[in-house]
């Protein structure tokens, strides 16, 4: 599948905002720190900026952009209508939230119901997310049950790492704010490694004889395609990227979204409070960067069943 | 709306003969040439006369070789939109541009309504949609809607442009749900069956398997025209046929 650069900033930033949004909710609303305004604007309004950012971005993917508002319509039947309409949902609850810890520094009594709706909607919106990939049988890659898993995972981790640095501002750094993001990068390591070999074992069941029903008579074999210049679904649907390049991309991406982020975050629990947001940025800046590759070879891996009809041997 | 209906009073579809078929591309020409002008008007090119000409067909005609040695054969098959009973491309479809008409089974895009986030095309396993470059919607096979009810045209025109463009009526069009049509008692006839059933999407277009071809293997070819006698069994035969192999050079 084509990796469009719109969408993959788009789930990667609108990702670690609802991490973000879902980090600080939850901490607000145990009463993890006091209701400190700064913290507020800072923090809510970075998850904010990137959820914001990211939908905008998606709408650079469209064909005809002033029509989006259309999008919020179907979501009886679409994943991506349902996506609309909960992310934009997302932002009463934490509208709420955000008036409340900044203007009035206060995030306890009602103000909980409004935290924990974000967190749910915020979690919910990023399932919506998984889903328009994972409800798609013609995408084997796609159509896997830990697709949706690895969303969410890697939303709370990139969201946790956020959390660390926007944090590391304020004060010393709590224990619990550096191994809670620790154990949700490790699950998101888990969840991305056992999704890749999965997508690696599922077997290849179509061919070209199921694609054309002609297997009864013998091998089928692409002769003559319809059109010299590739077509509008070759380019879209045609992507490929070389195996041994997708090999090493994956290492590259797993240090980056795993590997530094430890790293880094066990170095936090010995340095002190000034290093801290050294250490939490260059965490941010490779989970971000790792994340970016990751979302691309989530597309550049994917093989889509329309490609046995030009040639592809198996899908 | 992009939820499906429960069932369709009709099920218009085509039924290709992959058996006929000649792939001389009269259906996607003739396809491109109405459609570029209809319902989902236009279907633009990119670069048409550049070195990277492309753009929106809503009918592709592959070649596929099937079988080896002596059985091989050459298929022509034609792919377009089989206006499938649940076409995930409509229910992914975040606008409701995309739907299925209750009273005929057509699968169509409002070209007013389509955003352009090509997600129907994703979901398509037959690679029926295309997406306009130059329109910024999605294109796709409308059966023709705007022939097959037109008033103004003569009645054998009221059919699908690509069927009555087939020089080899190797393509039928009608209702695939009623069991007396003559396309459906041409499916029963010829076992037409469905493209790629294990994906679910249950298409209504039908293709109709090639014949069994004679066994090659057995030397049952009959010459067109009778081969000369052979040369020579007396001297004036021998001369005259060495005369006319001399002439002929």
């Amino acid at each position: 599948m084509h990796p469009a650069y719109s969408v993959i900033f788009f789930t990667t930033a609108s990702g670690a905002g609802y991490g973000l949004l879902v980090w600080l909710a939850m901490a607000s609303a145990l009463g993890g720190f006091p209701p400190d305004w700064a913290l507020g604007l800072i923090g809510l309004g970075l998850a904010l900026a990137l959820v914001t950012g990211g939908l905008l971005s998606s709408t650079a993917h469209l064909g005809r952009p002033e029509r989006a508002w259309r999008a919020f319509s179907q979501w009886r039947s679409s994943w991506l209508s349902r996506e609309g309409v909960l992310a934009v949902a997302t932002y009463i609850p934490a509208a709420i939230l955000g008036i409340s810890w900044v203007f009035y520094e206060k995030f306890d009594g009602p103000v909980i119901i409004a935290s924990l709706l974000v967190s749910v909607l915020a979690l919910t919106t990023v399932y919506a997310t998984g889903m328009i990939y994972a409800s798609l049988p013609t995408i084997r890659a796609w159509n896997q049950p830990l697709t949706v898993a690895v969303y969410l995972t890697l939303a709370m981790a990139t969201g946790g790492i956020l959390f660390v640095f926007v944090l590391s501002f304020f004060a010393p750094l709590p224990t619990w704010a550096i191994a809670l993001p620790l154990v949700a990068i490790i699950g998101a390591y888990f969840t991305k490694r056992f999704y890749w070999e999965a997508i690696d074992e599922a077997p290849r069941t179509l061919r070209p004889e199921n694609a054309t029903g002609l297997g009864h008579i013998g091998k089928v074999h692409h002769l003559e395609p319809p059109h010299a210049q590739a077509n509008y679904v070759m380019r879209e649907m045609g992507f490929k990227v070389a195996r041994n390049h997708a090999d090493k991309l994956r290492r590259l991406s797993a240090y980056l979204m795993f590997l530094v982020p430890i790293v880094c975050l066990l170095l936090l629990l010995m340095v002190s409070t000034f290093t801290a947001p050294l250490f939490a940025l260059v965490a941010v800046l490779a989970m971000g960067i790792g994340v970016v590759i990751e979302r691309w070879l989530f597309f550049a891996e994917a093989e889509h069943v329309v490609m046995l009809y030009y040639g592809a041997d198996a899908a | 709306m992009t939820t499906l209906p429960k069932s369709t009073k009709k099920k218009l579809g085509l039924v290709i003969d992959l058996d006929i078929c000649v792939g001389c591309q009269a259906c996607a020409t003739s396809c491109k040439e109405w459609n570029t002008g209809g319902y989902s008007a236009p279907l633009s090119d990119t670069d048409p006369y550049g070195a990277d000409p492309h753009g929106a067909w809503l009918n592709r005609i592959h070649g596929f070789e099937v079988g080896d040695g002596e059985s091989g054969q050459t298929v022509h098959f034609p792919r377009s939109c089989l206006h499938c009973e649940t076409p995930a491309c409509v229910t992914v479809c975040p606008t409701g541009a995309s739907y299925k008409r209750e009273e005929d089974g057509i699968v169509l895009v409002n070209p007013d309504t389509c955003i352009g986030c090509k997600l129907c095309s994703w979901a398509c396993p037959y690679g029926a949609r295309e997406y306009d470059e130059n329109h910024g919607v999605m294109k796709k096979c409308t059966l023709c809607v705007d022939r097959i009810y037109n008033q103004h045209l003569a009645e054998e025109d009221r059919v699908p442009a690509c069927v009555r463009a087939c020089p080899t009526g190797a393509r039928h069009f009608g209702d695939i749900g009623d069991p007396n049509s003559a396309v459906s008692k041409l499916v029963a006839d010829r076992g037409g069956y469905d493209l790629m059933p294990e994906m679910g999407y249950k298409p209504v277009n039908k293709y109709l398997p090639p014949r069994a071809r004679r066994d090659g293997s057995a030397n049952n070819f009959q010459p067109a025209v009778e081969a000369p006698d052979p040369p020579g069994k007396d001297l004036a035969t021998s001369f005259f046929a060495w005369a006319d192999k001399m002439l002929s050079q």
